[in-house]
């Protein structure tokens, strides 16, 4: 600890902190605008600068660090000055076009204006002019008012690890640029908006969509992939205007991946708003909630239970699979799954399906080998935590799995095991050196892709890798390495509350096959869009969810959902942490909350399912799985001999997963932004075999 | 006045060749093992005693720099030599590039000794294509001859030495900003601290210094440090090359004791000033940043640092140039504010902002097209530019024109008078 004194207040502060960082532990206020703690320091706004006693000019208090017995001034005329000096310089060339900028309103610039400028400006020379720059269909730009804190710079440079903006040319013609005119590649170029504290870096899909003051905002979870990011929705006009990044140190620090940010425009579009029903021609006509409830009850009561199936898709909170399973066990019918892509994960152990290091856990890894994943698409967050934790130089990354597409490839050098799960085996016989260092390493983790699990030999790799894990002791008392990356919201949610097949029911593949012989009539499919619904002509298909996606065009009954925006809902995340989403707005036309719909189906039936309002419904969760009770810490999970490690593995090497993720689900290709920033990416794909990337 | 003996810079104007075997008979790489076997502490204690000062603007002692450099640890430690000569009017370092190579490397190698440091480079400027032939030629003999490399000079000490050209940057003389140059980065002054001696290039130990201030070391270690001493004056020590520019009748480079009146330089060596002292408007002692001295200073002031600094300007590069009566002040300086804004880096907010809207004030002035609070504006935005910068651009952008509002506002109020 040092002395430091600011303004005559004494404070102890840790020693190797910056003078600006101790500020800010004292309350003193010191405005910035390029500096971010996350980022790098660059010292180029000169906003921060304080009088040091012994100095005889100013100093630049971010980039200061602090010494026993400094004394530090903020409030003398010479600091005054000097904000004001860097203030007028600033606006020198900066539009006084607040009235039409997007950032209006929560602009840095406006801000510290008010607070510290002077008020009007001494500039009488023509201000300069500069062209906008083309990054793509996420990042609008108008450069003219940018102030060169190069903050957007060091965090595609840094953080995202995909240096694709610069400054280019020198003194007053330096402009921030990416070099060829490019699109923006990064998963997390969002985030350079967030970044950026004036109107220079704008979103574009929500240009001249809402101003600040107007806006609502709720605060949730993301379930755009399987982290759990916390978020802030942004609504204004009845409609999802943004959505914005909330601070979460356990997930998402703070920022958010484009997907997580920009799919919400979909939230508009292709939405089922009252019931369906399939007539006799083949067209999909609406009817009352009271007939739909009618048709579907009758339908469910007059087929026989082993005829039925049901399947949740990867958006879907627990409590409406919890009421879906309780619907069908009550019915008898055990041909449920919520592993719509077949994923071979096994659910009868914890440990077996969650990401049992943590995602903070990767700040402390040591070690660390992938096998089947595509961290940028599945997981962009946690790729750019690896990446943080590579730069320490603590880190040591292997990947074994699909050759990447460039644009989607590791931002730092990993060692790269190859294409073969057959190297599952060198590495269990000890023959390959990464043995020996899972082993030796401090902290040391796996972690299994879902492009291993959903292999027709996912078992097989799941069970080598538990045995790896078992072999290499990363399983300890205060640690478990071993992890699992799920890519959907609601997965561990499914699994948690037991929505896998019953006493001799069917998994996702067995039901589809059944489907297309007719062995099963009936499938009930809640939110499941991502399965081949070429199998299902021949059904029954009930479709639950909301978005007039890939099912319900094979739908004979349609029941319009909530999407998760529009509830207060449950979803589990890859860590299984259990989070809870909060409602923003109202759904559409009559769609519904899923749960209750379910309830009234089976009250119908004639069947309740014995819980009729929240509180009982989270009950009846904490009974299918200690984990939602409220206030559960991420513990040591139930381990297991999940998997099945003697089952011979496949020949056919890793393929990356063959739907990209900015088309992963129905929000997403709904949405008029990730098609675009697909048709953006028209990078060719370096993948083999299959890849849909391209 | 120097006298013929006390020159270090025997071939400055190329008289004889600059090639290895002339410097040996000139006494360049004479016992060079000897100097480096008096030990690291003995070399930068002579250093400290000799009270040489950087000869790159700033005049740090040498020394004292030297003895800056931590312990051997795990990193290298680098030694830096800035021959980014780019400050308008100073071309002493070209000179020596040209002719005197061999007095830089054998320098390079004692202070590369003195620092711990087996690998040095050279940051030429892009612009000195002939000097930079004759340097790497230079060192190809060095080698050959086995004073580079190896156990170089047979002191057992290795030492490697490489150029590397610059780009035509004036911002990449300034220290850091070379190190970023030499990376491979963009010419961007980095924060200090952590200064290069404790992280500099690629984040270990470097030294950083001027191609004259290392060119003279070994020259002080053979004759001694009190010898170097005992010229000049008190805290300007020793000899240093001056490039008179400008309206003289003989513009030179010359080397001079320190603490010569700045009227004998110019009368002895440069022929004095075009039309006659009397015809003198102003000088810029010490390259373009540093603030004008209108005749009446110029009349009596001696080139030191001391006495420099105490009429508000400074020794700088020891760059003189000289504006007879014949030279629109106003505009020349405004010239001179034009090219700083164009070398801006354009990483700091008043730098950025601050020099273009200088300059566009300055031209306005010049023009007649003023105002009177121009002028007022003028003078306040230079001090809001100075200090308050990363590196010391913002200062050199800002003390010209500083100079010329001291000693030549009448003119400024005189051409808005005129206008009005």
């Amino acid at each position: 600890m040092v002395k430091i004194t600011f303004d005559d207040q004494e404070i102890d502060v840790p020693a190797g902190m910056t003078v600006l960082q101790a500020a800010r532990l004292a309350d003193v206020e010191i405005p910035v605008f390029c500096y971010h703690e996350r980022l790098e320091i660059a010292g180029n706004c000169r906003m921060c600068l304080v009088e040091m006693q012994g100095a005889p000019k100013p100093i630049a208090s971010c980039a200061m660090p602090v010494n026993e017995g400094m004394v530090i001034r903020t409030k003398t005329p010479m600091v005054d000055k000097a904000r004001k000096g860097v203030l007028e310089f600033l606006l020198a060339n900066h539009p006084l076009d607040c009235p039409i900028c997007d950032q209006g309103g929560e602009c840095d610039l406006q801000d510290i204006t008010m607070g510290y400028g002077c008020g009007t400006s001494r500039f009488e020379e023509d201000k300069r002019a500069v062209p906008p720059k083309h990054l793509g269909p996420l990042v609008k730009t108008e450069m003219n008012r940018c102030i060169h804190c190069t903050r957007c710079v060091r965090f595609l440079e840094d953080v995202a690890g995909v240096p694709e903006l610069g400054v280019a040319g020198r003194g007053e013609n330096a402009e921030i640029q990416s070099y060829l005119d490019q699109a923006l590649t990064s998963e997390l170029s969002g985030n350079i908006v967030d970044l950026c504290p004036v109107g220079a870096l704008t979103s574009r899909p929500y240009a001249f969509k809402g101003r600040p003051w107007e806006l609502t905002k709720t605060e949730s979870i993301d379930v755009m992939d399987a982290l759990g990011s916390a978020i802030r929705v942004d609504c204004a006009y009845g409609a999802v205007q943004r959505i914005l990044p909330r601070l979460n140190e356990d997930i998402n620090e703070e920022w958010l991946s484009d997907k997580s940010r920009h799919a919400c425009d979909g939230l508009k579009v292709q939405r089922l708003d009252t019931p369906y029903v399939r007539d006799a021609q083949g067209r999909l006509q609406p009817v009352s909630w009271e007939d739909a409830f009618e048709i579907v009850a009758t339908r469910l009561k007059t087929t026989p239970a082993k005829k039925i199936a049901a399947l949740t898709g990867d958006l879907v909170e627990a409590e409406a699979q919890v009421a879906l399973l309780d619907l069908m066990r009550g019915i008898g019918v055990s041909h449920t799954d919520c592993r719509q892509d077949g994923a071979a994960l096994d659910p009868r152990y914890r440990a077996g399906y969650v990401f049992n290091s943590t995602l903070a856990g990767v700040d402390e890894a040591t070690e660390c080998l992938i096998i089947g994943a595509n961290m940028r698409e599945d997981a962009p967050l946690l790729a750019a935590r690896l990446r943080k934790r590579y730069g320490t130089g603590a880190l040591r990354v292997s990947y074994l799995g699909a050759s990447l597409p460039t644009h989607r490839d590791f931002t730092f050098p990993v060692e790269r095991l190859g294409e073969d799960p057959a190297f599952l085996e060198t590495l269990l016989s000890g023959k390959h050196p990464l043995f020996e260092r899972l082993k030796k390493a401090e902290r040391a983790m796996i972690i299994l892709g879902q492009d291993a699990l959903t292999r027709p030999d996912g078992a097989a790799i799941l069970g080598r890798a538990r045995r790896l894990a078992e072999q290499c002791d990363l399983v300890k008392e205060d640690w478990n390495g071993f992890n699992v990356l799920h890519n959907a919201a609601g997965r561990v949610g499914g699994l948690d509350v037991g929505f896998v097949p019953g006493k001799e029911g069917y998994g996702t593949k067995r039901i589809l096959e059944a489907a297309a012989h007719q062995e099963v009539d009936v499938v009930y499919l809640l939110g499941a869009d991502e399965i081949e619904t070429g199998a299902l002509q021949n059904t029954f298909v009930i479709y639950q969810g909301h978005h007039g996606d890939k099912s319900a065009h094979v739908a004979d009954v349609i029941l319009p959902g909530l999407a998760y925006t529009e509830k207060d809902a449950h979803f589990v995340n890859t860590e299984g942490r259990v989070q809870k989403t909060q409602l923003a707005l109202k759904g559409p036309g009559e769609a519904r909350e899923d749960w209750r719909t379910i309830a009234d189906i089976a009250k119908r039936m004639g069947t309740p399912l014995g819980y009729e309002n929240v509180k009982e419904l989270h009950e009846r969760l904490v009974r299918a799985n200690p984990a939602f009770v409220k206030g559960h810490d991420l513990g040591p999970q139930p381990w297991g001999a999940f998997g099945d490690e003697q089952a011979p593995l496949d020949k056919d090497v890793f393929v990356c997963n063959k739907t990209p993720s900015y088309l992963s689900n129905p929000v997403t290709r709904a949405s008029e932004t990730m098609v675009a920033v697909m048709a953006a990416l028209k990078t060719p794909c370096t993948g083999k075999g299959g890849c849909a990337h391209g | 006045m120097l006298k013929d003996q006390d020159r270090i810079f025997t071939n400055l104007y190329g008289d004889k060749s600059w090639h290895l075997d002339d410097a040996l008979a000139r006494g360049d790489w004479a016992g060079t093992k000897e100097l480096i076997g008096r030990g690291r502490e003995q070399v930068i204690q002579e250093m400290m005693d000799s009270g040489l000062r950087g000869r790159g603007g700033a005049g740090f002692p040498t020394g004292r720099k030297w003895s800056f450099m931590p312990k051997p640890g795990k990193f290298p430690h680098y030694l830096v030599v800035n021959a980014d000569e780019s400050e308008p009017g100073t071309c002493k370092d070209r000179d020596i590039l040209r002719f005197e190579p061999h007095k830089l490397i054998e320098g390079a190698l004692i202070a590369g000794f003195a620092i711990h440091a087996h690998t040095g480079y050279i940051y030429i400027r892009g612009e000195f294509y002939q000097e930079a032939l004759h340097l790497e030629e230079a060192i190809k003999e060095a080698y050959t001859k086995g004073l580079l490399g190896k156990n170089a000079a047979g002191s057992g000490w290795d030492f490697d030495l490489y150029v590397h050209r610059g780009a035509g940057a004036y911002i990449c003389g300034e220290e850091t900003a070379q190190l970023s140059s030499i990376e491979g980065g963009k010419g961007l002054p980095r924060l200090k601290p952590p200064f290069p001696a404790i992280s500099g290039l690629y984040g270990c130990p470097t030294i950083i210094n001027n191609v004259e201030s290392l060119a003279v070391v070994p020259t002080i270690l053979r004759r001694g440090a009190p010898w170097f001493a005992g010229l000049g004056v008190k805290d300007s020590a020793g000899t240093k090359v001056f490039c008179i520019s400008g309206h003289v009748n003989k513009p030179c480079n010359v080397e001079e004791e320190l603490g010569i009146p700045l009227k004998t330089l110019i009368e002895t060596h440069a022929g004095g000033v075009r039309g006659g002292w009397d015809n003198l408007l102003a000088i810029i002692p010490g390259g373009s940043s540093v603030p004008l001295l209108p005749k009446d200073i110029c009349d009596t002031i001696t080139m030191d640092f001391t006495s420099l600094s105490a009429v508000k300007s400074g020794l700088g590069t020891a760059a003189v140039i000289v504006m007879d009566k014949s030279t629109d002040i106003v505009y020349a300086i405004a010239r001179l504010s034009k090219f700083y804004m164009h070398e801006s880096c354009g990483q700091c907010t008043p730098c950025r902002e601050g020099t273009g809207w200088m300059w566009r004030l300055l031209m306005r002035l010049a023009k007649g097209e003023g105002t009177f609070a121009d002028i007022d504006k003028l003078e306040d935005i230079s001090y809001q530019i100075e200090g308050r910068t990363i590196c010391a651009l913002g200062d050199a952008a800002a003390w010209p024109v500083q100079g010329l509002l001291r000693h030549f506002r009448h003119e400024l109020v005189r051409r808005v008078k005129k206008a009005a």
